[in-house]
């Protein structure tokens, strides 16, 4: 049981991922690459949690906390980028 | 034993939701027209659906190494507070950049400075080429495959 709802699940995310590259690809304007890079690193940490899961070890949270400390001060910075023309005032 | 197949079941529902939550988060932001529409995708169901993945993740070696696991719900509630920050910030930018967005979308924030939105509509670059067909040879083809009519 566990397994088929792995396996599912990781499909499911997987194609996610793909969407998310698919609007990366074509998204009109910045803010629309920067929306799916944003959900892209979300998904990612899905990704390293169920590989975690798969190999029935915890080594990889730590590049999943790393993961989503990194990516939200990235986003951050280039929303205020785009807002200020500025990172640090 | 029982108790152990009870926490496998609740641990595959979670999983399968989670992926469905991540899936539809990732749809929505593919498919809705408008860029202020598809904030709504990623803001609200990928963060569920990576709060349930992270939940079940944390159930899972709670129950199968005997301790506590608390490593996850660090990430979820991380996750959790800067989801909202980050979709905010995001609209932010879309306000200040005038994304276009259709008649449906409505809504508009007095409370903005003016050095929060901007004054005009940010220029969009010139449209990709088409690495070897120019305008001429597509008109050319155009007119080429009027002919027989």
């Amino acid at each position: 049981m566990l397994e088929t709802a792995l396996m599912i699940s990781l499909g499911l995310i997987v194609a996610a991922m793909a969407m998310n590259v698919l609007r990366l690809a074509k998204g009109p304007d910045v803010p629309d690459r920067l929306l799916a890079l944003d959900t892209l690193y979300v998904n990612s940490i899905a990704l390293i949690v169920l590989l975690g899961l798969w190999l029935n070890t915890k080594t990889y949270f730590e590049a999943a906390i790393l993961i989503a400390m990194l990516g939200f001060v990235g986003t951050m910075a280039i929303c205020r980028y785009l807002l200020r023309g500025d990172i640090i005032e | 034993m029982s108790f152990t197949l009870l926490a496998e079941g609740v641990v595959a529902f979670l999983l399968v939701a989670g992926g469905v939550f991540a899936f539809t988060g990732s749809l929505g932001m593919l498919q809705f027209k408008d860029f202020f529409m598809r904030l709504h995708g990623p803001t609200k169901g990928t963060t569920l659906g990576i709060g349930c993945v992270l939940i079940a993740s944390m159930l899972y070696f709670t129950v199968t190494q005997r301790e506590f696991h608390v490593q996850e719900l660090l990430i979820t509630l991380f996750l959790f507070i800067t989801a909202p920050v980050t979709g905010h910030m995001l609209a932010k930018t879309g306000l200040h950049m005038h994304l276009r967005f259709t008649t449906g979308t409505r809504g508009s924030l007095p409370e903005l400075r003016d050095e929060d939105v901007g004054q005009s509509r940010v220029a969009r670059p010139a449209k990709a080429r088409h690495p070897w067909r120019t305008r001429q040879s597509r008109q050319r083809s155009r007119q080429k495959s009027r002919l027989p009519r």
